[in-house]
């Protein structure tokens, strides 16, 4: 496997080109919402007769049924795997064309896409230091689509895929597994001293390498529970608020229809603050994967 | 019948954690305006920190929303 490298002083166009000739981590995840193998386990919601309840958004809906002719699952290909393969385009389609009619003077797009590209070189830089360096295009891939899935999700009639357990939690497992991988592969038996914070008194080792022991192994659950809760107490507010105007309005009352303006004036403030949260637990979500690839990669500081 | 208005109770109940959450983001803000007071030439990176720890404070408080919404659907 051949990592993308480049140093401080390497053009910006050049390494967005790098990094589109090289969409591995894009492909993997591509396959993935296509044949819909992380999303086996779906139909959390869509059990009972809840119809038009704010919960109704996240049901998964079969577009094409497909079944896998080997063990029987249900691959089918549903509204949050055409979503997941939306996030994983739209990026790649502006990062490409922001930089195809790269300038001195950067456009709009290639503004955009260059931006985006050194915040997370930035963000990546400042955790790990320069061992973070060939573990970019992984990071930078999670970023886009944890990113796009949830502003996609912003717009009406649109699916949010961030808001399925299940695709977090294998996002989220995929990170802790590969990062404890590479602590391993490179400090050996020496990993374990993580666990084990320096100056501790020997009465109390046992104890302290036991809850960091516990700590460690509860990142990968609170990593994807804190996206999921987010988007889905977000989505379901929004929708209650709706549900709540078209309960005035519907009422046909001359005193209760003009107090709709309340919730929708309301929804519209939430929508400022969904979106900002959108990009925040983007943001978050790929700090802490920084942060924890930097615990494998420099244990002692 | 009976486990339904149980169910109910123990939704409600189960979001009790999102006034923790509250307070930790006021304690938190509170601190962040401050030290932002004490120091205006610190602001732009007070301000990314804020917001880092806006959505780690937030997360612990839904979670419980979470578990609320487990009680009302997944039984």
């Amino acid at each position: 496997m051949e990592f993308i490298q480049f140093g401080k002083k390497t053009p910006m166009k050049i390494k967005i080109n790098k990094y589109l000739k090289k969409p591995m981590y894009n492909i993997m995840f591509f396959i993935c919402s296509v044949f819909n193998i992380i999303l086996i386990p779906n139909y959390l919601f869509a059990s009972g007769s809840a119809m038009h309840s704010p919960i109704e958004q996240f049901v998964v809906k079969t577009i094409l049924e497909i079944k896998d002719p080997f063990f029987g699952f249900d691959i089918s290909f549903t509204n949050a795997s055409l979503f997941m393969v939306l996030a994983s385009i739209v990026p790649l389609t502006i990062l490409g064309f922001g930089v195809r009619a790269a300038e001195t003077v950067p456009g709009k797009l290639q503004a955009i896409s260059e931006m985006i590209f050194e915040f997370v070189e930035n963000l990546l830089l400042e955790n790990t230091g320069d061992s973070g360096r060939p573990y970019f295009s992984f990071i930078f891939t999670l970023f886009l689509l944890v990113l796009f899935g949830n502003l996609l999700g912003m717009l009406p009639y649109s699916y949010t895929f961030t808001s399925q357990i299940i695709i977090t939690f294998f996002m989220a497992i995929v990170i802790f597994l590969s990062v404890t991988i590479i602590g391993i592969a490179r400090h050996g038996f020496g990993f374990l001293s993580l666990f084990l914070p320096s100056g501790t008194p020997l009465v109390l080792q046992p104890l302290l390498f036991v809850i960091e022991l516990i700590s460690y192994c509860i990142r990968p659950i609170s990593l994807s529970v804190r996206l999921f809760a987010n988007m889905l107490a977000g989505h379901t507010l929004l929708k209650v608020f709706g549900g709540l105007a078209v309960m005035l309005i519907g009422s046909g009352s001359v005193f209760l229809a003009p107090v709709a303006v309340l919730p929708i004036a309301a929804i519209i403030g939430m929508t400022a603050l969904e979106v900002l949260v959108a990009v925040l637990q983007a943001y978050v979500f790929t700090v802490l994967t920084c942060i924890y690839l930097n615990d494998a990669l420099n244990l002692h500081h | 019948m009976e486990t339904e208005a149980a169910k109910l109770i123990a939704a409600g109940l189960a979001v009790a954690p999102l006034l923790g959450a509250a307070v930790g983001l006021g304690v938190l803000f509170s601190g962040i305006v401050n030290s932002m007071a004490r120091n205006p030439s610190m602001s732009g990176e007070l301000r990314a920190i804020a917001f880092l720890y806006f959505a780690l404070v937030e997360a612990t408080g839904l979670f419980g929303l979470v578990v609320a919404f487990l009680i009302l659907f997944a039984f």
